[in-house]
């Protein structure tokens, strides 16, 4: 059994909460310039990585919160939490999200792009 | 013991049968001239083929390429020991349905190997088609289950519904009572499917493979795979470079990590999914039981242990151990419906980790780097797939064009949207 600290509630057993898998994926903006692998890319593809892990859990039977965990998913370490719109602070969570493949992909720049363009 | 010396019928590559025979005449001499199974050889520095993974995909995957295709300059390297992943750790179950024509194609083509299996591999893997029943616990899933139970039987494959009545008939210990939380509204029944022994199956394939001198490498682990202009060119191991013009990996719960040393990604999650069994006790149960709305599945073992499973955890994990909540959640079910187990001591425990895919399907696939192919994301339910597996992976590898059975699992349809979306049939939680 997991032990999460929820940044707002504290420590509490796993089965309060839901899993949202993988954290920091950003939403094409402008899904007309995506082509069909770059939406599969965004869709379907999985950074599923033995070590640290940024992903998303939400207190479903508590404050009913999202927020992002770093965890290492070889020996279900829990590194750190914190709120949603924030990044990671421990350094493995740094390595984990600067290293994430994601942070090149199709579906990033195009995020990006469509951000910096308003 | 040397070859066909009394006259024995050999295998195809001349080792000595198992047979009756055999029993008597090794029993004579205190059972000690049994020869070995398979050959422990070291690795060559180069091979036609190599399947990364020695669990019972990989080695029927080597003893199809072998025995079907001629090919036999092949190795397979496993990390641990063959048979020691998730072909030791599943809950044995074979069936075949699925509701999607795709999956009735390969889930019906390994059961019909299964079928033959023991007589083709000469070893005893001991198929018991003792029929999986499929429980309903509200209206709507027995109207789901009436409109899969057509798809099947459209498919050729056996299938039938059963009444509250009939189910108590064949299964006495269970508690039909329409006041349980989650009555039992009905199930349907595939009388071919069952269990097999599922180390019997890696050790036959093993040995098989071996015959037609396929090199089966243990504790060897692979740490890169090389690549020259966008092809394969070998792997990289705990024991030196091996040079091959084909790599096949079939790593059941680390093809994420397996893809990632070729640079690939796949659309994988690998999570937890656990079993149990109880203390053995006097047969009670001669079918298999699958439960999907209160989530539990069980059969008795050959021994008496009454084996049970649940869905996967929910979070993603190469622990190789799950969650309490899961397991507790299954035992809740397990004693309502089958109340004689409230008394049962829990023998062990366990967790393997399997690669789940978002349409609950297996991925048999090229991929972009030629000569690379991969075998995996069958999730919760690999072990029934086994034979089949192997046999159109293999055929996959030789011709490198994927037949008919295994084109709609590649890895294309995740660009295309021709999902094959079986999280339904697939009998537990992905």
């Amino acid at each position: 059994m997991l032990q999460i600290t929820c940044p707002w509630c504290g420590p509490r057993d796993d089965n309060e909460f839901h899993y949202g898998g993988e954290a920091h994926i950003s939403r094409p903006l402008d899904a007309g310039k995506l082509s069909d692998a770059e939406w599969a890319e965004y869709l379907f593809l999985k950074q599923n990585p033995k070590g640290p892990f940024t992903e998303r859990w939400s207190h479903s039977a508590g404050c009913r919160r999202w927020f992002n965990v770093v965890r290492n998913t070889a020996t279900d370490e829990i590194i750190e939490t914190y709120p949603m719109g924030e990044l990671p602070k421990s350094p493995e969570g740094i390595k984990a999200y600067e290293e994430n493949w994601r942070r090149d992909s199709a579906a990033e720049q195009n995020a990006k792009a469509g951000a910096s363009g308003k | 013991m040397k070859g066909s010396a009394s006259g024995m019928r050999a295998l195809k590559g001349g080792s000595s049968r198992y047979s009756i025979f055999a029993l008597a005449r090794n029993a004579l001499s205190y059972h000690e001239n049994w020869q070995k199974a398979w050959r422990s050889p070291e690795p060559k520095p180069e091979y036609d083929v190599i399947i990364v993974g020695g669990g019972g995909h990989g080695l029927a995957t080597a003893y199809y390429l072998a025995s079907i295709h001629g090919i036999r300059n092949i190795a397979v390297i496993e990390k641990g020991w063959i048979g020691g992943g998730n072909t030791g750790r599943n809950t044995t179950i074979i069936r075949s349905n699925y509701l999607w024509d795709e999956s009735a194609g390969i889930y019906e083509h390994a059961l019909k190997l299964w079928e033959g299996l023991t007589q083709e591999l000469n070893f005893n893997v001991m198929f018991s088609q003792r029929g999986v029943l499929t429980l309903a616990h509200s209206e709507h899933e027995l109207k789901e289950m009436r409109r899969r139970v057509e798809a099947i039987r459209l498919n050729g494959i056996d299938s039938e519904v059963m009444t509250p009545a009939q189910i108590k008939k064949l299964v006495p210990i269970i508690d039909t009572s329409p006041t349980l939380r989650y009555p039992v509204m009905g199930g349907f029944i595939q009388k071919r499917g069952g269990t097999a022994r599922h180390d019997a199956v890696a050790w036959g394939y093993a040995r098989a493979a071996d015959d037609l001198g396929v090199d089966i490498i243990q504790n060897c682990e692979v740490t890169g795979i090389l690549r020259e202009g966008g092809k394969v060119t070998g792997i990289e191991t705990s024991r030196g470079t091996i040079k091959a013009k084909k790599v096949g990996c079939v790593t059941a719960g680390h093809s994420g990590v397996v893809a990632e040393m070729a640079g690939l990604h796949l659309p994988i999650d690998s999570r937890p999914l656990q079993a149990l069994v109880s203390e053995p006790i006097k047969p009670c149960l001669d079918t298999v039981i699958m439960s999907n709305a209160v989530h539990m599945y069980i059969s008795q073992s050959d021994k008496g242990e009454l084996v049970f499973g649940a869905g996967v955890d929910s979070y993603n994990s190469y622990s190789q151990r799950g969650s309490v909540p899961t397991v507790e959640g299954l035992l809740a079910a397990g004693v309502e419906l089958y109340p004689i187990i409230s008394r049962l001591r829990v023998l062990r425990t366990w967790g393997g980790i399997v690669d789940t895919c978002p349409d609950a399907s297996p991925i048999i696939s090229k991929t972009s780097v030629d000569g690379l192919y991969f075998n995996c994301g069958w999730g919760t339910g690999g072990f029934k797939a086994t034979p089949g597996s192997g046999h159109v992976f293999a055929d996959l590898i030789a011709r490198d064009e994927p037949n008919k059975i295994a084109a709609p699992f590649s890895l294309k349809r995740f660009e295309t949207g021709y999902l094959i979306d079986e999280h339904g049939a697939a009998g537990v939680a992905h």
